[in-house]
């Protein structure tokens, strides 16, 4: 008897990530949702520019790539013209919340009826470990060398607060992957993005703490506690918007 | 079709809907509003899709995705808000999606000016996304014209699976002229789109639309097969007019409005006994070299009008290769030339010859 086998919603490619880079994991969950929801056939996805650019050759439905942070764009164009499909973006946050900023707020006012997987390790992972938008006060990277210094640098953004202020979104909601009960709770809330999209509630997004040790400078293991200990006193976990509360 | 009276703007809105568009996205700037304005009602009326975009960087991204989902998609748009396009149309000619732009030129650079101008030449031709690309330029210079290269260049949009822009100024878009809606343009062979990524219940296989090649020999190989099918627009798509080609003493090469106000200047040096002949260029890419070399013996010299500084004028030397002194006139900013500029333009042929 198959007790566990690999989704279908994965294709065969290995992927490029780091070891301890929780994006595999998150490919793994949304896929699982995908092929759970018998919906990977009507799918379309859009793939974003940062770690996450090559997700167009992982994820088993039909892909787009888009331009640096204009994936929420992209994915308006897509759903516009098929919306009977299932559209979905995978961004990460250099991406969505610094040069896609105004792409992501506009697509979740307009109440865009699409679901953005939203990768936040609070650097610039492709690049080489560069400041973010979601760095922490006092984060070392190799654009702040120092530290984060809010005095010139700013503060880290919080997209899932700010969007949930918005009308139009249907779903908000911020998730970790550090413990097996976070992982399942992270399905979970995918599940519900998509499936609120199926119902055509409009925008739904999932902020996914996700770890990054090679630029983070820790192990797989450390970096997860830091995902705990740290990220977690700045962008706390849980539901910022849910329609079915209103 | 009966003959209206009809703004530009308004025409190309109605001349869209007749050519099957189903999206267009797009953001507002003068003097190009009114064709969203109408498209915002004329679209959803009938069963098409209208998005007014949060910047024209989003607009042409969502051009991007709804021509990846297989549709006739377009945007429209003015200098300072086409310069915004650009890395999404450099992505767009990557991808080898297709799509239409209309660009209705104002003066520049920076913020410039709300006024028509052909200042926008470079933009268009050249243009400020990043890699070997090319849009197929095309300039009418009419209400009519615009309307008609409408479905033309969707047609060749799909023919070539690359951006198509239709390029006019401020003057066409803003004037009113009686105009037939709907008239019959060579019939093209489309190809089938299989390229589309709309979810693989609906073809074999899996679909990616993208313009990213890390590995260098595959994104060289993806190079050439982008050159082979310019090569073949440039076999196939070359468009101009010849007028007044009956010994002509001169030859004026105007492209848009600027060709517009040059035919009265021809007229009016038929009066004191000058003969001058147009080749007006259609396509501005790919620009007709070729018909420089058929230009009548007669020929003394070619003069070059643009609402401009001189831009088109580098195509003409390129497509002149020194056969004859090239001069030129050209007003900017905004201001329209008067034929009777160009009329004495003509007659200090010999002054405004551009030396290197």
């Amino acid at each position: 008897m198959i007790k566990y086998q690999k989704t279908s919603g994965l294709t065969e490619k290995n992927t490029h990530y780091c070891p301890g880079c929780t994006h595999g994991l998150l490919h793994k969950l949304v896929a699982e949702v995908l092929e759970e929801l018998k919906i990977l056939p009507n799918t379309v996805g859009v793939a974003s520019v940062g770690c996450s650019v090559y997700a167009y050759d992982y994820f088993n439905c039909d892909m787009q790539q888009a331009a640096h942070g204009r994936a929420c764009a992209v994915a308006t164009g897509i759903k516009r013209v098929l919306p009977d499909r299932v559209v979905f973006t995978y961004q990460g946050d250099g991406d969505l919340a610094s040069i896609g900023i105004a792409e992501t707020i506009h697509a979740a006012n307009r109440g865009e009826n699409i679901t953005v997987i939203f990768a936040n390790n609070a650097i610039y992972g492709m690049t080489g470990g560069q400041m973010a938008p979601t760095s922490l006060k006092g984060q070392i990277t190799t654009t702040s060398s120092l530290g984060r210094d809010p005095l010139t640098q700013g503060y880290p953004i919080k997209v899932s607060e700010m969007l949930a202020q918005l009308n139009g979104p249907s779903y908000i909601e911020r998730v970790s992957l550090t413990t097996p009960l976070n992982v399942k709770k992270a399905k979970a809330s995918i599940k519900k993005a998509f499936t609120y999209q199926l119902e055509g509630r409009g925008f739904s997004m999932i902020e996914v703490l996700s770890s990054c040790p090679v630029n983070w400078g820790m192990s797989p293991q450390e970096s997860l506690m830091w995902i705990d200990k740290e990220m977690t006193k700045v962008f706390p976990l849980g539901v910022f918007k849910d329609v079915k509360d209103e | 079709m009966a003959k209206q009276l009809l703004k530009g703007n308004h025409a190309i809105a109605l001349a869209t809907l007749e050519a099957g568009v189903d999206a267009f996205f797009g953001y507002p700037i003068t003097p190009q509003n009114e064709i969203p304005e109408y498209l915002s009602e004329i679209l959803p009326a009938n069963g098409k899709v209208f998005l007014q975009a949060e910047s024209e960087v989003a607009a042409i991204n969502m051009v991007y995705g709804a021509a990846g989902a297989g549709k006739r998609v377009m945007t429209s748009s003015s200098s300072v808000g086409i310069a915004l396009k650009q890395e999404g149309i450099s992505y767009l000619a990557g991808a080898e999606l297709p799509c239409l732009i209309v660009s209705v030129m104002r003066g520049g650079p920076g913020l410039g000016g709300i006024q028509p101008s052909q200042q926008d030449y470079f933009q268009a031709t050249r243009g400020g996304g990043n890699g070997d690309y090319r849009v197929i330029v095309l300039a009418p210079e009419s209400i009519q014209e615009t309307i008609d290269y409408i479905k033309i260049g969707f047609d060749l949009a799909d023919i070539y699976a690359n951006p198509v822009m239709i390029l006019i100024d401020g003057l066409i878009g803003q004037m009113m002229e009686s105009v037939e809606l709907g008239r019959p343009v060579p019939p093209r062979q489309l190809p089938a789109k299989d390229f589309t990524t709309i979810g693989t219940a609906y073809h074999t296989g899996r679909r990616i639309v993208n313009s990213l090649y890390l590995d260098p020999f595959s994104l060289e190989q993806h190079n050439i097969k982008m050159k082979a099918k310019y090569d073949l627009v440039v076999k196939n798509e070359v468009r101009y007019e010849m007028i007044n080609m009956d010994n002509p003493d001169y030859v004026i090469v105007a492209y848009g409005s600027s060709a517009r106000i040059c035919r009265s200047a021809i007229e009016s040096l038929k009066q004191v006994g000058i003969n001058i002949g147009m080749l007006r260029p259609i396509s501005l890419w790919p620009f007709p070299k070729a018909a420089f070399k058929e230009l009548p013996a007669s020929t003394k010299g070619l003069l070059v009008v643009e609402m401009s500084q001189g831009q088109m004028i580098d195509d003409v030397e390129i497509a002149n290769k020194g056969r004859l002194p090239i001069a030129f006139y050209g007003r900017s900013g905004g201001i329209v030339i008067d034929p009777s500029e160009v009329h004495e333009a003509i007659l200090n042929f010999e002054k405004l010859v551009r030396h290197d």
